[in-house]
């Protein structure tokens, strides 16, 4: 995913390179925030919605053992196989162990965030299983060998021209021809004859509910149902933390999904699975996959809550300009930059840096996580744990100790305004990238502690 | 010890204190005229909402809407179409133009309709066919999901699905199209 | 009521005038304002770079030169902020817990404690509001546009108070501008670009000014303003509000 092990402020200075593409990625998805407000703005009781969510989420975590045993033994009661993998392998191992007890060398598969964590098709790939990702979005992202850039939209960083140029080579439309209602009209086509013949499909799960052992998919294209209905097996695959306690709880969530997440009232298809229809067999993977050990976190725990809606994708200004692959992650964005370091430490210790800390991404969660007091206490661990340069912790350590010291703060200051040469954010080595497209502060005559004694001295 | 035991293990051992499960009361605006919400909202989601007075009326109009033979398989007993017999594999619908089949109730909120596989005969009928026409008793309409829920109750099912307007996508540059992989349209009938 | 002014590290070494114009406007309204003269900086710079462990020689920097006064105010949402949020002094722990309670940025000490209802100040230009998002979204000085929820903005109250001053609306009302303390070199091409889009928002609207209650954000966009050789000037909500007329 990211080969060259570039850094997201790297990635992001490339992504900055076209300037039009920035502006343009920046404002289709301000765009989705936009309608994401506008449609939360039709609910009185939005922000009580999204405490409850977020009280839900929370009792959810702190019984997540009973809940599990509970929706485990409802599920299996209705005839669903439930299976457990501690680690993304043992998902990919399950996974494909149940399409090779089919003996079928294909299979489509909805979108499902948690299959991009574990690596899934390429695990299968490389079985010999041909997966076909059934989201357009996703489809196209996988003709272009490419992952996602975003949970929710996937290609957004694709221009139609460009998903014109794709589906001429990999489907055969007209060259030139990149209008989106031919071009899904196509895309339709090619996946309808996968649907038809795939024997196997693989979907997500939004919500599962301990209450009823059932599962719930959302997709607003419909690509999850059709794939789970015209085949013999149906695999879902969920992080434990996806669970909710009952079945009504999925108004609130369900409330808030699609609205937070594009801002319609509700995705097209919200699909309950309860028991697996005549004739078919349905598997429900649960996976841990660090889970278990986030829990024990009082700092980092409240990232389980996430419920994938993106949200924080859309309003973070940082992503707008950066991009999805700038964040080299299967789960980019603001999430993905507290949940990626949970996975690995040393990878991922870019992550938390590539943020303002502006707070939008914690306003706009309907979960309400607290995203960017997670990132600040990230660079704390990251710190702490050595994984940051030489150089900027000896910057660090002379500021600290210059700032410490009134004398030496006031000595450094009077010899031509220490500041302008210390302060990290201004001047940091000899490239000092805050003059590549800014003009320095001016430097003042005097400090304001001189005039200020100059004129008390004075008697004012 | 196999996964199973040892994430709940893990599980038990991490999870913090209880924390209690809120109150769920929402004092949110409800609408008046909840017929009227729910089709303004199906209609801005990409949906079509005719109020009819009578079984025939709906049998008309599907029959105006869609005057080419094509294949229309029928799962409402009052309707002039004969009801479709289903066969065991739902492959055997991939022609089909339209699919009618009763919903259980609207949702004025969001223009969703509830259904279950009882009312679909075969799950996969309103996911593979072209155009899917559902009809519901328009004193069905409950304000919110909260009241959806409350009427859905325990009961089970195999599938149940909230079902919103035609398949869409916006996949390419936030352009919206109706029509990705599901029904292109939907034409909802209210019954009085 | 025995105010201590907190002057941020680079506004004292760089913006003398904006403490200059904080303390007037303070000491205009009757108010009795001390400036603790061996205060440095409230340690932000490091912690937010992931070094909040280095910060213990300036929080007890801090509480050594602040622990007296009945409120403490400063000129920044931001470094207020920090000093709220994370203030610790392992040999003061109350005074230092003291101290976040009684920190107050600017605005928010005017309209809140002091209940400002009237400025001499005049301002004939047209102004754009920077909403700082350490002051916005972490000391809550305005409705943030992400929740669903009544409006009300403290500094805007302020500046309507103002005469001649031509408030322009914004597209995005309060969307970061991309300092973000060391992100801003770190993540320079974002950064800029960030910086970039508000000042075209500002100038699109035909600001003459752009102000806020953090200057190291004004900072920022000054840079990249003189940079564009633009005609649109930064300028503090104190500067604003000490344009005394006559």
């Amino acid at each position: 995913m990211n080969p060259q092990n570039k850094t997201h402020s790297e990635l992001a200075k490339k992504f900055n390179r076209d300037v039009e593409r920035v502006n343009w990625h920046d404002k289709t998805l301000w765009f989705v925030r936009e309608k994401r407000d506008k449609s939360a703005h039709q609910l009185a009781e939005w922000e009580q919605l999204r405490e409850a969510a977020s009280q839900i989420k929370n009792n959810v975590l702190s019984n997540l053992h009973n809940y599990l045993i509970e929706f485990e033994k409802n599920a299996l009661n209705h005839g669903i196989h439930v299976h457990w993998a501690s680690t993304a392998q043992e998902h990919n191992e399950i996974v494909h162990s149940i399409i090779k007890n089919h003996g079928v060398n294909n299979m489509v598969k909805s979108k499902s965030m948690l299959t991009e964590e574990c690596g899934l098709n390429e695990y299968l790939h490389q079985q010999g299983i041909n997966v076909v990702d059934t989201d357009l979005g996703e489809r196209i992202v996988q003709l272009a060998n490419e992952p996602p850039s975003h949970i929710v939209l996937p290609c957004i960083h694709w221009k139609k021209e460009e998903i014109g140029e794709l589906f001429h080579q990999h489907l055969g439309t007209p060259k030139g021809n990149a209008d989106p209602q031919f071009l899904t009209a196509a895309a339709r086509k090619h996946l309808r004859e996968h649907f038809l013949t795939s024997r196997v499909a693989l979907t997500g799960v939004n919500f599962s509910v301990a209450e009823t052992g059932e599962i719930i998919v959302c997709t607003n294209e419909g690509n999850a149902d059709l794939g789970v209905q015209l085949a013999d097996v149906h695999i879902a695959c969920m992080g434990i933390e996806k669970i909710i306690p009952k079945r009504k709880h999925l108004s609130v969530f369900l409330r808030l999904l699609a609205r937070s997440a594009t801002g319609q009232p509700i995705t097209t298809y919200s699909s309950h699975f309860q028991k697996p229809r005549e004739g078919q067999e349905m598997h429900i993977v649960l996976v841990d996959n660090g889970r278990s050990e986030r829990l024990a976190s009082d700092d980092f725990r409240n990232a389980l809550k996430c419920i994938r809606c993106g949200a924080c994708f859309n309003t973070c200004p940082v992503y707008r300009r950066s991009g999805g692959h700038s964040y080299h992650t299967a789960v980019a964005g603001p999430i993905g930059s507290i949940l990626a370091p949970g996975f690995d430490m040393a990878k991922n210790a870019d992550l938390p840096f590539a943020s303002t800390l502006c707070g939008s991404c914690t306003n706009v969660c309907p979960v309400k996580i607290d995203i960017h007091d997670q990132l600040y206490k990230w660079r704390q661990v990251l710190v702490k744990n050595g994984h940051t340069t030489a150089s900027k912790k000896t910057g660090m350590n002379v500021m600290s100790l210059v700032l410490s010291l009134p004398m030496v703060y006031r000595f450094s200051g009077t010899v031509g305004r220490w500041i302008i040469r210390t302060l990290p954010f201004i001047v940091n080595n000899k490239f000092n990238p805050w003059y590549k497209q800014r003009e320095m502060p001016k430097a003042s005559t005097q400090s304001f502690r001189s005039w200020y004694l100059n004129q008390r001295k004075h008697g004012q | 010890m196999g996964s199973r035991e040892k994430i709940l293990a893990a599980v038990k051992k991490n999870q913090p204190a209880m924390v209690e499960m809120p109150a769920l009361n929402f004092a949110g605006s409800k609408a008046v005229d909840l017929k009227q919400q729910f089709i303004k909202t199906l209609t801005g989601i990409g949906g079509t909402v005719i109020e009819v007075n009578d079984w025939k009326e709906v049998s008309d109009h599907i029959k105006s809407t869609f005057p080419e033979s094509g294949r229309i398989v029928n799962r409402v007993a009052d309707l002039d179409f004969e009801i479709s017999s289903l066969k065991s594999d739902p492959h055997d619908f991939s022609n089909v133009t339209v699919a009618i089949i009763q919903g259980e109730f609207g949702v004025a909120e969001n223009g969703a309709i509830w259904l279950t596989d009882a009312n679909m005969g075969d799950q996969a009928l309103p996911y593979i066919c072209e155009h899917l026409i559902l009809i519901i008793n328009k004193n069905s309409i409950v304000p919110t999901l909260h009241e959806a829920y409350d009427k859905i109750g325990s009961s089970t099912y195999s599938l149940g699905t909230f079902l919103a307007g035609p398949s869409k996508t916006a996949d390419i540059e936030q352009s919206l199209v109706l029509g990705a992989h599901g029904s292109k349209s939907l034409i909802v009938f209210l019954m009085p | 009521m025995n105010i201590g002014l907190f002057i941020p590290c680079y506004i004292d070494q760089l913006y003398p005038q904006v403490g200059i114009a904080t303390l007037q406007v303070l000491e205009r309204l009757g108010l009795s304002v001390t400036y603790p003269t061996n205060q440095t900086c409230c340690g932000q710079p490091m912690a937010n770079s992931g070094f909040e462990h280095l910060t213990q020689g300036t929080s007890h920097n801090f509480v050594t030169n602040f622990s007296e006064f009945d409120y403490i105010v400063c000129p920044s949402g931001s470094c207020t902020l920090h000093i709220k949020d994370h203030l610790q002094d392992d040999g003061y722990p109350d005074k230092a817990l003291d101290i976040r309670k009684k920190t107050f940025e600017l605005t928010e000490f005017l309209t809140d404690v002091i209940g400002v209802k009237k400025l001499h100040a005049h301002f004939p230009h047209k102004v754009g509001l920077h909403q700082s998002c350490h002051g916005l979204r972490g000391l809550g000085l305005a409705q943030m546009s992400e929740l669903m929820a009544p409006p009300f903005s403290k500094p805007e109250s302020l500046l309507t108070m103002v005469t001649g001053l031509e408030l322009i609306e914004l597209e995005r009302k309060d969307e970061c501008c991309g300092f973000g303390g060391t992100f801003c070199v770190f993540e320079e091409a974002v950064s800029v670009k960030m910086g970039q889009d508000r000042i075209a928002d500002h100038s699109n609207h035909g600001a003459e000014y752009i102000t806020g209650v953090d200057m190291s954000c004004l900072m920022h966009l000054e840079g990249i303003l003189r940079r564009q050789k633009s005609k649109v000037k930064v300028i503090h909500i104190a500067e604003i509000l000490n344009s005394v007329t006559g």
